[in-house]
C-alpha cells in the first residue's frame, strides 16, 4: 500500500504542481489568475489520446502537436478571456470570463470527444529504475519544466523581461519592454506546460472531459499554499498534496479523501492566506 | 430651510412620490400576476417550468445581494446551497436519519441549516482573494454533492431520495405552484427591503469602495455575516421547494451548470438591481424549454452566454435599460454651496476636547513615513497640514482614521487613546473623512452615495428592515432628508437622483464631503479636497470648510494649495520626510525660512 501511495502521490503531486506552474505563468504577466488552466489539463490528456490512437502519429510527435494545440488554447485565453476584463481588474470579472472559457472547453470536449473516460496510449514500454511509465512521466516532466523555467527566468534575456513584467508591470513597460506580446507569449507557455501536465499524468487521469475540476482544484491547491508566483513553492505543495491526497484516498476512501483534502486547504489558507511560502500583503489605502 | 425647496431639487414633490413607488412596482406586479394567471391555461407543463422559475428565484433574491449587491463571487454557493436545502427537507420528511417530521418543519430546518452553512462557506471571502474565494465556493459545492453520493444510508447515494409533499391545498400540482409562487413573492419583497435600505448601501459600498465604506462605520464582517444568512435561510428552503417540485433527487441533479445559471441570472440583470436579476431568472430557466434541440449544448450556452455578458455588457440589462442616465447632463453647472444650511445640519458644540498627535512614528520596511510628529485639531478650527509630495501628510491621517498602526506614539481624542487598526470605529465616535482620490459608488445615485456616511445613524434593526417595520421606515425617511440637507449645504442637491459615475471630479470631492457632514462629526479630516477644482471652486470651497469649522467642528486640512491653507487655517503644521519642518499660523509660516526653502520657494 505504502508504495502506490507513494508512486500515486508523487505522479499526481508532480502534475498538480505543474498546472499550478501553469497558473503562476499566466498570473505573473497578467495579476490574473485563470480557470482555463484546468482545461488544458484535460486538453493535454484528450489530445494525446487522439493525436496518437486515434490518429495514429508517433509519440514525439504527439506530444508536440498535444503541446501546440494547447499553447493555441493559451493564447485564445489571453485574447478572449483575460485581455478585455484587464482593465477592470478590481471587479474580478476575469474569474467569470475565464471560467465560462473553461466550461465552453469543456462541454465541447464532452460533444465531440466522449462522455466517458478513453484510454491513454502508452509511448514508452520502458520502466525507468522498475517504475513504470505513467508514474515516472509525470515527475520528469515536472522536473524538466521547473528545472528549465529556472533557466529561462535567470539566463535569459525573455525570461528575465519576464520578471520584469511580474515584478513591475508599469515599470517595465516605461522601460520600453513590449508587455503586450511578453504575455501573449507567456499564455503560449503556460498553454504547454498545461497541457503537458495532462499528457504526462494521461495514464493515471485517462482522457476525460470531467477532469477539468479535479486538475482546477488540485491544481490550485498548490498555487494558494505555495504562494502566488512561486514554482518552487508550488513543487512542494503539489508533492505534498498528492501524497497527502493518495494515503487519504487508500485509507478513509475516495469520497473523504476530497473532503479531506478540502478541509485542510481551507483551514491552511485562512491561517496564512498569503501561502506558506510569502509574505502577507501591505494594505494601500 | 425651505423644505419644498429642498423637495422641488430632487424633482419629487410630494404628488409624485407615490407615483414613482407605483412604476416602480408594476413590473413586479406584472410578473406575478401573469404568472397567477397560468393556471387558467391548465398546462402542467408550464406550470413546472414557472414553478422552477419561482424557486429558482427565491434562492437568487438572496444570493443577489451577495453578488450583485456585496460583489462576493461566490459561484459556487448557489447550487451548494440549493443541494444542502433538498437533501435537509427531503431526508427529513423520508425520515431516513430521524422520525419523519412535517414537510413544513423539514422546510423551515433546511432554511435554519442552510444559514449556517451559507455563512460557513461565505466568510472566508473576509481573509480570501476575489479568486481564492471563488475556487474555495466551487470547492463546497462539490463537497456537497460527493457527501450525498457516499452517505447513502441516509441520502440514498447515487440512487437518490423522495422529495417532500406538502398536505391539504398544496398537494396539487397548482396548489404548490402558489405555493412557491408566493415563496417567490416574500422573497422579492424581503430582499427589495434589504436592497433599499442602509444595509443594502453598504454593501454597494462594500463592493465599490470598501475603504470608505469602513470610514463610514460600516463593518464588512457584520454585513457579510448578516447577508449570507439571510441568503442561505432563502437559498435553503429554495432546496426544499425544488425537492418537491422535481418529486425526486439524486446528486446528479446538482451540477456546477446550475451555479453558473443563477449567476448569470445575477449579471444580465445587472448588479445592485432587483428586478432585473428576477426578470432574467425567469427568461433563464424558460431558455433551455423552448431550445428543446439544444439541450445537450445548454451548458455550453450558458457559459458563452456568461463570456458574452462579461465582456460586451458588464453592467447588465439593468444598465441598458436605465434611459433616464442616457438623457444628457445640464452643461457648464456650477456648485453653489449654502452654508446657511449647516447649522440646521451640524450640532453645535459637540466635541469635548481636542484630538491629539503625540509623537507617532509610522514606518513602512525601513522607511519611517512620519517620524516622531505631534499635532492637534481643535474643535471650531482649521488645521492646515501641508509639505512636499511623500511627505507623510496622507499616512498621518489614516493614522488618525484609523487604517495604519503607528509603531510608538499615540492618537488621543479627548485624552483617551483611539484604537488602530479599527477604521470602522471612526464614524461612530464622530470622525469623518474624505478622500484623496473620490472614494465613491458609480452606480448608485448621488442621494444613495451621501446616505452611506449616515450608515451609522441608523438604529433600526436588520430584522426591523428585511420586514419593513415603521421604525426603520421612519429612520429611512430621515435618512433621505437629511442626506438632502447634505447635499443642498454643499451644493449638489440639483443633482441627486443623478447616477454618481456621472458626475465632474470636483462634484465628486463636495459630493465626500456631503457624505462626511451626514455624521454630524466632531472632527473632519480633508485629504486635498481642492485638487482639481478651478479656481472660483476653491474659493467656494474654502467658505464652505470655514462655516463648517464655525459650527464646532475640527477641520485638519491636508492640502497642495497653500493660498487655501494660509486663507483658512487656524493653525498650519508643514511635513518635511515625515519630521515636522515647522508650526505656527499661517503668518508664521509663511516668514519661516525653512518653509520656503523646503516647500514654498523665494
Amino acid at each position: 500500500m505504502i508504495e502506490s501511495i507513494i508512486s500515486y502521490g508523487l505522479a499526481m503531486g508532480a502534475a498538480y504542481a505543474l498546472i499550478a506552474v501553469a497558473y503562476n505563468v499566466m498570473f505573473s504577466t497578467s495579476r490574473v489568475f485563470s480557470f482555463t488552466a484546468g482545461a488544458l489539463g484535460m486538453l493535454g490528456g484528450v489530445c494525446g489520446a487522439l493525436f496518437i490512437d486515434r490518429l495514429g502519429l508517433p509519440g514525439v510527435v504527439g506530444l508536440l502537436a498535444t503541446l501546440a494545440f494547447c499553447a493555441v488554447v493559451g493564447v485564445v485565453t489571453e485574447f478572449v478571456a483575460v485581455r478585455p476584463v484587464l482593465r477592470s481588474l478590481d471587479q474580478h470579472l476575469y474569474v467569470l470570463s475565464t471560467l465560462a472559457l473553461c466550461l465552453m472547453i469543456q462541454q465541447f470536449t464532452a460533444i465531440e470527444w466522449s462522455t466517458v473516460p478513453q484510454p491513454f496510449p502508452q509511448l514508452i514500454p520502458v520502466d525507468l529504475l522498475g517504475i513504470r511509465e505513467r508514474f515516472w512521466m509525470p515527475v520528469v516532466a515536472c522536473v524538466l519544466v521547473v528545472g528549465g523555467l529556472e533557466l529561462l527566468y535567470r539566463h535569459s534575456m525573455i525570461g528575465r523581461a519576464f520578471l520584469a513584467i511580474a515584478e513591475d508591470n508599469f515599470a517595465a513597460r516605461a522601460l520600453g519592454l513590449p508587455e503586450r506580446g511578453l504575455r501573449v507569449a507567456s499564455y503560449a507557455l503556460a498553454g504547454a506546460i498545461g497541457g503537458l501536465a495532462g499528457f504526462a499524468s494521461g495514464g493515471i487521469m485517462l482522457a476525460f472531459f470531467a477532469n477539468v475540476s479535479p486538475f482546477n482544484f488540485y491544481g490550485f491547491i498548490p498555487v494558494a499554499l505555495g504562494s502566488i508566483g512561486n514554482n518552487r513553492g508550488a513543487i512542494v505543495a503539489g508533492i505534498a498534496l498528492g501524497l497527502f491526497q493518495q494515503a487519504a484516498n487508500f485509507l478513509v476512501g475516495g469520497v473523504f479523501s476530497s473532503v479531506a483534502v478540502f478541509s485542510v486547504f481551507i483551514v491552511a489558507l485562512l491561517i496564512v492566506p498569503q501561502g506558506l511560502f510569502g509574505a502577507p500583503p501591505a494594505r494601500r489605502v | 430651510m425651505s423644505q419644498v425647496m429642498l423637495r422641488d431639487s430632487a424633482n419629487e414633490t410630494p404628488r409624485q412620490a407615490p407615483l414613482r413607488f407605483v412604476r416602480k412596482l408594476a413590473p413586479f406586479v406584472g410578473l406575478f400576476g401573469l404568472a397567477c394567471l397560468l393556471p387558467l391555461t391548465d398546462n402542467a407543463y408550464f406550470g413546472l417550468i414557472i414553478g422552477r422559475a419561482a424557486v429558482y428565484w427565491v434562492l437568487v433574491s438572496g444570493l443577489n445581494l451577495v453578488v450583485g449587491f456585496a460583489g462576493q463571487i461566490a459561484i459556487g454557493w448557489g447550487v451548494a446551497l440549493l443541494a444542502l436545502g433538498a437533501y435537509v427537507t427531503s431526508v427529513l420528511t423520508a425520515g431516513t436519519a430521524f422520525a419523519p417530521v412535517s414537510p413544513y418543519l423539514a422546510l423551515a430546518a433546511a432554511g435554519v441549516i442552510g444559514a449556517i452553512a451559507s455563512v460557513i462557506i461565505g466568510l472566508p471571502a473576509l481573509r480570501l482573494r476575489a479568486f481564492y474565494f471563488a475556487v474555495t465556493t466551487i470547492g463546497f459545492a462539490t463537497i456537497v454533492t460527493q457527501i450525498a453520493m457516499a452517505w447513502q444510508s441516509v441520502t440514498g447515494g447515487g440512487i437518490g431520495v423522495v422529495g417532500p409533499t406538502f398536505g391539504g391545498v398544496f398537494s396539487t400540482t397548482w396548489g404548490f405552484y402558489y405555493f412557491c409562487l408566493a415563496a417567490a413573492a416574500l422573497c422579492t419583497w424581503l430582499s427589495a427591503n434589504i436592497g433599499s435600505s442602509r444595509f443594502g448601501r453598504a454593501l454597494l459600498a462594500i463592493r465599490d469602495a470598501e475603504v470608505a465604506a469602513e470610514a463610514s462605520g460600516i463593518s464588512k464582517p457584520v454585513m457579510l455575516t448578516l447577508i449570507f444568512l439571510f441568503a442561505g435561510a432563502v437559498g435553503g428552503v429554495s432546496g426544499g421547494l425544488f425537492a418537491s417540485l422535481q418529486t425526486y433527487i439524486t446528486p446528479d441533479a446538482f451540477t456546477i451548470d446550475l451555479s453558473i445559471l443563477f449567476f448569470i441570472a445575477i449579471l444580465i440583470g445587472g448588479r445592485g438591481s432587483i428586478i432585473g436579476p428576477l426578470f432574467s431568472t425567469v427568461l433563464l430557466t424558460l431558455l433551455p424549454e423552448v431550445a428543446a434541440p439544444l439541450a445537450a449544448w445548454a451548458t455550453f450556452l450558458y457559459a458563452a452566454l456568461l463570456l458574452a455578458i462579461v465582456l460586451l455588457v458588464p453592467g447588465g440589462f439593468a444598465n441598458l435599460f436605465d434611459f433616464k442616465s442616457r438623457k444628457p447632463l445640464e452643461t457648464g453647472r456650477i456648485i453653489r454651496p449654502n452654508e446657511e444650511i449647516l447649522p440646521g445640519l451640524l450640532s453645535a458644540a459637540k466635541a469635548r476636547g481636542p484630538i491629539d498627535i503625540e509623537n507617532v512614528v509610522l514606518s513602512f520596511g525601513g522607511v519611517r513615513a512620519i517620524d516622531g510628529l505631534s499635532l492637534a485639531i481643535t474643535p471650531g478650527e482649521v488645521h492646515g497640514l501641508i509639505g512636499p509630495n511623500g511627505s507623510g501628510k496622507t499616512t498621518v491621517l489614516n493614522a488618525i482614521s484609523g487604517y495604519y498602526r503607528p509603531d510608538s506614539g499615540t492618537v488621543r481624542l479627548h485624552g483617551a487613546a483611539l484604537p488602530s487598526g479599527a477604521p470602522q470605529t471612526r464614524a461612530g465616535i464622530g470622525i469623518a473623512r474624505t478622500f484623496q482620490n473620490p472614494r465613491i459608488v458609480g452606480e448608485a445615485s448621488v442621494l444613495a452615495n451621501v446616505m452611506i456616511g449616515g450608515t451609522v445613524l441608523g438604529k433600526s434593526t436588520f430584522i426591523e428592515t428585511v420586514l419593513s417595520l415603521g421604525r426603520y421606515r421612519r429612520e429611512e425617511r430621515e435618512l433621505r432628508e437629511r442626506a438632502m440637507l447634505a447635499l443642498a449645504a454643499v451644493g449638489l442637491e440639483r443633482l441627486a437622483d443623478v447616477r454618481t459615475d456621472r458626475l465632474q471630479h470636483s462634484e465628486l470631492r463636495f459630493l465626500e464631503i456631503a457624505r462626511a457632514l451626514m455624521l454630524d462629526p466632531a472632527f473632519l479630516l480633508l485629504d486635498e479636497p481642492a485638487a482639481g477644482l478651478a479656481g472660483d471652486e476653491i474659493q467656494l470651497l474654502g467658505a464652505l470648510i470655514t462655516a463648517i469649522s464655525r459650527t464646532g467642528v475640527g477641520v485638519l486640512l491636508i492640502e497642495h494649495h497653500t493660498d487655501l491653507v494660509f486663507d483658512i487655517c487656524e493653525q498650519v503644521t508643514v511635513l518635511n520626510l515625515g519630521r515636522t519642518l515647522a508650526k505656527g499660523t499661517p503668518a508664521e509660516i509663511m516668514a519661516h525660512q525653512d518653509v520656503i526653502d523646503a516647500y514654498l520657494g523665494g
